[in-house]
């Protein structure tokens, strides 16, 4: 239906926009910014916090200008004297049950709302402050995620987050007037619930009532112990993501900048997890086509398909959650963390001859759930906790400024070896379906001995914003080995977000649409979204984001994880081949249900 | 004491002379088009306190073009001080089914619900009872329409249209932004004509009598007559149906206890006149319009307790989605509890009064945007009472 455009005067400016534009949209096109705090890009409209208010000629009430639709002759003004007394009142109001003690804060000076009191000038504080001695008492129950409602604006962000990105509804509103607050069922603590660990509703919080549980100290007390081999790895989407806290446009990838980095804050040998991703893929691939094999051809009815991805920690919460007998589909194979924590502690402490309790691993990942995974009592595999901190992109970057580096100028490095060497395939984990694409340039090859038939190896259908994605590959002349592939329809789907994750669940249990593999991330647009990455978010950033994901990839001279040549040398060293024995005790892992609320 | 106080008897009118299933066969034979006109002809406006006009808005409903359309009738009598629905509710419930039945078919709705206050859920046995000897009446007579009861739980902002579909829809009763209004988004997001119940009583009436006896009632702006519930100081306190447009001089004439100071008008979210105004204050929608609570205070009350009463209420009350009214309640309401304290000086009131500015253009529903109006009223004529 095409859209009628409406004519209207902001600030005595006159622009025609589409029917069904908010004020808010308008009066950007014309360049005037209205502050917002309740409104997102990424969630529905919700009108609450009412710093948007404008005035409208000739009306009585004035209009929160993101939730209400323009209209033919409006006359809007955006800062007449009227709209400013009420806007600076809210948020006088605001910090008034506001716990603005900032210099104690995690997020002083990434803070929307003191933001918005530096812009209005919020001098003495008109109002009586009503943060309770209750409210300041943090909720730190969780490895991943510090609620502080003293800090809260019930702007909701959060519950819609929760409720309309990620299906989940961890965090709701209770109570109502004075007492009503955001919190969880039966205010049980974070890790009592449902939480997924996600960290959605982190990058969305306005203030710092929802932030990560930083182990930045931690982390510079075991550079600082002479005692102590401090390795890190790096997460494939923090490389074109951690510029942003740096002061660099979105989209420009900082992979040797980031090297560099690290090596100057101090740590022994900076590796990468993109190596522990081919590695990954290796297994992960063989135990698809081991699952097709035992499925299709031996009929085993122990093996179910299609099998789902789990390098996603918030997505294997939520499976143990919500579709906890569905856990079977899962793949065994821990996340390329976790790899690379339990190879790191084993064959590369051998290697560089360390012993493996003297050995810190510390990941830096751009996202929180990664912290609850790295204390899963399943991830000791290689006798310790195969990864003792993990850092988000966003404590990376605090911890460079901190040091006093001048990112700007710093000269790209080059990963250390062993286990810094990787292929465009593992870089593209960082975006939803890269994992289905690097899983898929493999095992088409292994099957075929053929490249997959695709330009460039740029598997275009498995790419994309979109919720849930479907493809269907046609395997064609197989090796001999792979017989009883020849002429299958490979199908498979890509998830991104829990909201999509369920819907997709929902069709798999209903049986309306068979797969055989699918992938599923947790944070929308996969990890380049995900919860520890810079803030903010919005689908436009996490597009460029996307972008430099898939050019790092085409700049990289191996596309492929089977052609990594540390992935074959830790098979023919260490591992034997995939799924071997010692695989299975090293990177495999398994699930357990949890309950459902 | 002389007064033109004039008591009407409408609303209450014995079944016998108007039997509500003969009012709508009646009605049901002419067009949706005339019945919305006598309507708009007549004058009525909505009578929960907000004062749309009916005619209007069931014409707007009828005007939107849906397969289901709904219409609502809302029974959550949540205003303090009043109690005239229940009574309704209790008394001629026939009238209200019958006014939902007549508005389903002008506008073209097949289902209607009643959104009955939780604390009434007393009455739903002789209401169940009634309600389905009416709904076979109905399908009798080959309408087209069903009425159903949804229970409230007790949350005062229910009351408020849209946050009354939250709730009917099960979700956390707030309300939500307008546009779109009920009439083309609401319950269910259908177009939805929502009455409060003595407004739908009336509608039978007018329907019965035509509008020309209605609109002989009140003044040109209030036309009409309304039910009033009058309590507090008074010897008289009870359910009192008279005819708009009367000063407050002679109402307090004929409900005070010769002691009077003050009367809230409106509930805990009107106005607050004090005596020295009486003489000047119309109760209407040209003067001060009222959902039906009076409420009569004479020498003895503490001004200051009144309207911390009403703070209190509403700081509890606020559903505590919107920044003005959440935290502008409890701000309003510790406010002044600083001032009696000495904790603040005097002139806090004032900037207090400032918020209420705020509050009244700047909250999401009616709720917030009418805590000024006791706040306003109470430390405007009473000042001293609060401060000392």
């Amino acid at each position: 239906m095409s859209k009628y455009l409406v004519n209207l005067k902001i600030n005595n400016m006159p622009v025609a926009v589409e029917e069904g534009t908010t004020i808010l949209e308008a009066a950007k096109r014309l360049n005037f910014r209205i502050p917002t705090l309740c409104n997102h890009p990424d969630l529905t409209v919700a009108g609450n916090c009412r710093v948007c208010v404008v005035e409208v000629k000739g009306a009585r009430l004035l209009a929160a200008s993101c939730a209400t639709p323009v209209s033919e002759g409006m006359e809007v003004f955006t800062n007449s004297e009227k709209v400013r007394k009420a806007r600076k009142h809210i948020v006088e109001l605001l910090l008034s049950e506001h716990n603005a003690d900032c210099t104690k804060c995690f997020k002083n000076g990434h803070c929307e709302l003191q933001e918005l009191a530096s812009e209005y000038r919020i001098g003495d504080h008109v109002f009586l402050d009503l943060v309770t001695p209750e409210s300041m008492i943090q909720d730190i129950s969780s490895p991943s995620i510090v609620k502080d409602d003293s800090k809260c604006i019930r702007c909701q962000r959060c519950v819609r987050t929760c409720a309309e990105l990620q299906g989940v509804s961890a965090l709701a509103v209770v109570n109502k007037g004075d007492h009503q607050k955001i919190s969880t069922f039966l205010n049980k603590p974070l890790h009592e619930v449902v939480c997924t660990n996600c960290g959605q509703c982190i990058n969305r919080c306005p203030t710092g009532a929802l932030t990560e549980r930083n182990y930045i100290e931690e982390v510079w007390n075991a550079i600082y112990d002479p005692s102590k081999f401090v390795v890190v790895q790096t997460a494939p989407a923090t490389r074109i993501a951690l510029g942003e806290d740096l002061g660099i446009p979105v989209g420009e990838r900082v992979t040797g900048k980031m090297v560099s980095a690290l090596k100057k804050l101090g740590f022994n040998k900076v590796l990468d997890t993109d190596f522990t991703a081919d590695l990954t893929i290796m297994e992960e691939g063989t135990e698809l086509l081991t699952r097709l094999k035992k499925a299709l051809v031996d009929k085993d009815e122990k093996t179910v398909l299609p099998m789902m991805t789990s390098c996603s920690p918030g997505w294997i919460k939520f499976q143990e959650h919500m579709y906890s007998d569905m856990l079977d589909n899962l793949s065994t194979c821990k996340s390329p963390q976790q790899m690379f924590g339990a190879v790191a502690k084993t064959y590369y402490a051998d290697k560089i001859n360390i012993k493996a309790q003297d050995m810190i691993v510390v990941s830096i990942m751009p996202c929180v759930a990664k912290k609850f995974e790295c204390e899963r009592p399943e991830m000791r595999d290689s006798g310790y906790q195969d990864v003792d901190y993990v850092l988000t992109t966003r404590e990376l970057a605090m911890m460079i400024k901190q040091a006093g580096i001048d990112f700007h100028k710093l000269d790209e490095d080059h990963y250390d070896s062993i286990l810094g060497e990787s292929s465009g395939a593992a870089v593209i984990f960082g975006a939803t379906g890269g994992v289905m694409e690097a899983a898929l340039r493999t095992a088409y090859e292994i099957v075929t001995g053929r490249e997959v038939p695709f330009t460039n190896l740029n598997i275009q259908p498995v790419r994309g914003m979109e919720g849930i994605k479907d493809a269907t590959i046609k395997i064609k002349n197989v090796k001999p080995e792979w017989s009883f592939l020849e002429g299958v329809d490979l199908h498979v789907a890509i998830a991104h977000g829990l909201a999509n994750a369920r819907q997709l669940m929902e069709k798999v249990r209903r049986g309306e649409a068979v797969y055989h593999f699918i992938e599923v991330m947790g944070c929308p647009g996969g990890c380049l979204g995900g919860g520890g990455q810079p803030i903010p978010t919005s689908p436009e950033i996490r597009k460029k984001r996307a972008e430099a994901i898939y050019s790092e990839d085409e700049d990289m001279p191996i596309r492929k994880s089977h052609e990594n040549p540390e992935v074959l040398e830790i098979y023919k060293e260490f591992l034997g081949e995939p799924l071997s024995h010692k695989s299975h005790d090293l990177l495999h892992t398994h699930y357990k249900p949890r309950k459902r609320y | 004491m002389e007064n033109n106080l004039k008591k009407v008897d409408i609303i209450f009118e014995d079944s016998d002379k108007c039997a509500p299933l003969k009012v709508l066969e009646k009605t049901l034979k002419r067009t949706a088009d005339d019945i919305i006109l006598d309507l708009i002809d007549s004058g009525l406006k909505g009578r929960g306190g907000a004062g749309f006009p009916t005619g209007l808005k069931w014409k707007f409903t009828r005007n939107e073009t849906s397969d289901v359309k709904y219409v609502i009738c809302n029974a959550d009598e949540g205003e303090p001080g009043t109690f005239k629905d229940r009574e309704i509710l209790d008394r001629v419930p026939e009238k209200i089914f019958t006014g939902m039945a007549i508005c389903g078919y002008v506008v073209g709705a097949r289902e209607g619900y009643i959104y009955l206050r939780g604390e009434y859920n007393f009455l739903l046995k002789s209401l169940l009872k009634k309600l389905n000897d009416f709904n076979a009446a109905l399908k009798k007579l080959n309408v087209d329409f069903q009425i159903y009861f949804k229970s409230g739980s007790g949350a005062y902002v229910c009351g408020e249209e849209s946050a009354l579909f939250e709730s009917m829809e099960g979700k956390r009763g707030e309300p939500r932004n307008k546009p779109p209004y009920p009439t083309v988004a609401g319950y269910n997001s259908k177009p939805t004509v929502i009455n409060n119940v003595e407004t739908l009583v009336y509608t039978t009436m007018i329907c019965h009598m035509g509008p020309e006896k209605f609109k002989a009632l009140g003044t040109s702006d209030s036309r009409g007559s309304k039910v009033f519930s009058v309590s507090g100081d008074t010897p008289i306190p009870g359910i009192y149906e008279l005819e708009l447009g009367m000063p407050l001089h002679d109402f307090v004439n004929e409900f005070g206890d010769g002691d009077t100071k003050a009367v809230q008008v409106g509930g805990a979210s009107g106005h607050c006149v004090p005596r020295k105004k009486f003489n000047d204050t119309i109760i209407g929608f040209e003067g001060i319009p009222t959902g039906g609570s009076m409420m009569i205070f004479n020498s003895s009350r503490s001004m200051y307790n009144v309207l911390h009463d009403y703070l209190e209420f509403f700081a509890e009350e606020s559903c505590g989605q919107c920044t003005p009214c959440r935290v502008g309640c409890q701000q309003l309401l510790k406010g002044i509890e600083a001032v009696k304290r000495g904790e603040r000086p005097p002139a806090y009131l004032d900037d207090l009064k400032k918020l209420t500015g705020t509050m009244k253009i700047a909250a999401k529903c009616g709720l917030g945007q009418s805590v000024g109006n006791p706040f306003n009223s109470i430390i405007d004529n009473f000042r001293e009472e609060i401060i000392y």
